[in-house]
């Protein structure tokens, strides 16, 4: 099981303009058989450039890349006939049912899945008939996997499956994708949910500015940061004597204090046993008052947060 | 599933063309595009251009002491092909309707010496306008005739071509129906290719196994296809509006309308191949397009041009169309005679489907 499904080394994608935009610059990523590995990173990280020159969608500036063990100058077609993809966006043709939208895909595979097939693994029999525009956003985005599935390939590429949809939804797309996995095929997917990243992949690469800044499974990543959780606490306004960031830092085995925005506050701990009531403490001594305190165990949102001192989202800093 | 019918489901061309075929028929605003604008055109342009049997021709003749006699003399002989509007105005009122084009001839009257002698005039017109010279020699005829003139030459009744064949409509139907293959195949096919280009469509293709022959096959079957009805209709219309027939054999003007789809939506697969908005393809499409409305006689004949322009008008696809269109409907050509036009087009077409094969961007 040590083949690789997907080898890149050095990748380098630059947008010609004023001035050129390099997306990407120097991405190595071995993807093994038989596993899921993500791509998190934030927006712009170049997560949908990388998986299009991995698709063979789009000519990186530089780097070599091998899918399958083939190469996109040589065997194009071959790969074609083994991979199946979805795009970030794709507006499938609307007046076409979703049975003859899977017909037509099918048909330019040499071998596959029957369409009906295809429907019945992401759960859209009851739509057969329906046309592609009458669907939701979760059913299209289902719908759009299937078109990936119905060639029957051995290594899935989704580009952002889940993003805009409610978390039932979601979790479909997550049982259909370990489905495929379970087959013993791989999966390259890209997210910018930590927690789809963590649930999911056997493994993930954190992308930040067209570079893999870490890499592996999110339990070592996670493990990396030393710290298993996290208490988040804000003071009330207008308190005097608030613990400078240093004073937080070195309570019992705080590994790194942030404030996220004035009064707001996140600890990062190894153990909460000892932290916690030590925070408390001295939070009385000074008389602060306490708003709010909670605790959570850490995240790939963590790691990503340590590596840039960024948030993956910029929604996530307000809403945690 | 029958053997067949699995071999139907797994034939890329017959589904890729099912998709176009049913996307638009599920579309009731994209077929009043397709077909309802070219045949209210059609229908329109028919009607402006239908032959008048009887042409009116509007004189004025400025305010004279003689005025009131000469509306009566000119207005008197009625002739069945043509008939005289006279009305009398003061000189600068009927200059002005000449500018405007509200009358076709000015008539100014005077008298020879010092007011006694014989009575003459002046014509006034536009010469570039047909109309005006057309009124200044009906005019000038009964004017003549009246003051005594004397026509020796014997010549008998007229025998008048009003029988179907040799009118302006017969001529104007072959050219409409070149014109909206040309409009249909390249907005048709045009439009379409951009759209999904647009829509990140052609990508999702491209990473598939599909062949790009395939795609671009089906767009141009489509488009062979849903034209038919239209042409239909225009044909069935020009026959019971305006009694236009086919002279020529009906399987050489189908094989020449079927050419000419292809044609044109070749061109417009070229002319969409690179084109990244519908601002642009659209510009193209009327860039491409243009030369040809006024050159390749659709309303006259090409042949009014300078010569020194007549090889490359020829070589133009429209020209090529509708000059065999109106030999096979109007003369009956035979196929013979249709080779050279035939040949343009098809290398036309066969040269634009594989540039576009060849530079087609997918993204
Ligand atoms: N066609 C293009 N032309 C120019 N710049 C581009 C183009 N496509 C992407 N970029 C730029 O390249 C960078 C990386 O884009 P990319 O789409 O790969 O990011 P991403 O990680 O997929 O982001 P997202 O999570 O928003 O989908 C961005 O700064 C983007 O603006
Ligand atoms: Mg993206």
């Amino acid at each position: 099981m040590d083949t690789l499904a997907i080898r890149c080394t050095g990748l380098e994608v630059r947008y010609p303009g004023r001035p050129p935009v390099v997306a990407v610059r120097g991405l190595d990523l071995a993807v093994r058989q038989g596993e899921c590995f993500g791509l998190l990173g934030p927006n712009g990280a170049g997560k949908t450039s990388t998986i299009e020159v991995l698709e063979g969608l789009l000519a990186p500036t530089a780097g070599a890349v091998e899918v399958l063990g083939l190469g996109w100058s040589r065997d194009a077609t071959r790969i074609r006939e083994r991979i199946g993809i979805s795009l970030q966006e794709t507006k499938l043709p609307e007046k076409l049912t979703v049975l003859e939208t899977l017909i037509l895909f099918r048909s330019f595979y040499r071998g596959g899945i029957e369409p009906e097939q295809a429907m019945q693994r992401v759960s859209l029999e009851e739509k057969s008939g329906a046309w592609v525009g009458k669907l939701s956003g979760g059913q299209r985005q289902r719908l759009a996997v299937a078109c990936a599935l119905v060639g029957d390939p051995e290594l899935l590429f989704l580009d952002e499956p889940t993003t805009g949809l409610d978390p039932q939804a979601r979790r479909q797309l997550w049982e259909i994708i370990r489905g495929f996995r379970e087959q013993g095929r791989t999966v390259l997917l890209t997210t910018h949910y930590m927690d789809e990243a963590e649930r999911l992949c056997d493994r993930v690469a954190v992308v930040d500015r067209g570079q893999v800044i870490a890499s592996g499974s999110p339990r070592d990543l996670i493990g990396g940061l030393g710290c298993d959780h996290v208490i988040e606490f804000s003071l009330g306004a207008g308190a005097n004597g608030v613990p400078s960031l240093a004073q937080l830092g070195a309570l019992p085995s705080a590994r790194s204090a942030r404030e996220e925005e004035p009064g707001r506050f996140s600890l990062a701990v190894g153990e909460l046993h000892l932290a916690l009531p030590a925070l408390l403490a001295q939070l009385r001594e000074a008389a602060c008052e306490l708003e709010s305190l909670s605790t959570r165990p850490a995240t790939l949102e963590d790691v990503f947060v340590k590596l840039t001192g960024r948030h993956l989202r910029d929604d996530e800093a307000r809403s945690a | 599933m029958s053997p067949l019918r699995q071999r139907l489901r797994r034939s890329p061309l017959l589904q890729l063309w099912l998709a176009r075929f049913r996307e638009l028929y599920r579309d009731p605003s994209a077929i009043f595009w397709i077909y309802g604008f070219p045949i209210l055109m059609v229908v329109a342009l028919g009607i402006a251009f239908r032959s008048q049997p009887v042409e009116t021709i509007r004189v004025d003749v400025i305010a004279h002491a003689d005025a009131a006699e000469t509306a009566r003399l000119l207005g008197r002989r009625s002739d069945a092909h043509l008939r005289l509007q006279v009305a009398v105005h003061p000189a600068e009122l009927a200059r002005r309707r000449l500018r405007t084009g509200k009358t076709d001839l000015v008539i100014e009257l005077s008298r020879a010496g010092s007011g006694g002698g014989a009575l003459r005039y002046r014509f006034s017109f536009d010469e570039s306008r047909p109309e005006g010279r057309l009124a200044r020699a009906a005019v000038n005829d009964r004017l003549q005739a009246a003051s005594g003139r004397r026509d020796t030459a014997q010549v008998l009744p007229d025998r008048r071509t009003t029988e179907s064949g040799g009118r302006y409509i017969d001529f104007l139907v072959p050219g409409l129906l070149g014109m909206s293959l040309m409009g249909g195949g390249m907005w048709g096919v045009g439009y379409v290719i951009v759209d999904m280009r647009i829509r990140k469509l052609l990508r999702r293709f491209l990473a598939t196994p599909m062949r790009r022959r395939h795609f671009l096959s089906a767009i141009m079957l489509s488009r062979l296809v849903f034209m038919l009805p239209e042409i239909l209709v225009l044909l069935l219309f020009a026959y019971f509006a305006f009694g236009v027939v086919i002279y020529g054999s009906l399987l050489t003007v189908t094989g020449l309308i079927l050419l000419g789809a292809f044609t044109f939506a070749g061109i417009g697969l070229l002319v969409a191949s690179r084109a990244r908005t519908i601002e642009a393809v659209s510009g193209l499409l009327n860039l491409v397009m243009m030369p040809m409305w006024i050159l390749s006689g659709i309303f006259f004949s090409w042949e009014r041009f300078p010569e020194a322009f007549h090889p490359v008008i020829q070589a133009l696809p429209l020209t090529a169309l509708n000059d065999a269109l109106r030999a096979a409907m109007l003369e009956g050509a035979s196929t013979g005679a249709l080779l050279l036009p035939v040949a343009i087009l098809a290398a036309w077409g066969s040269v634009s489907f594989a540039l576009a094969l060849r530079f087609f961007r997918w993204s």
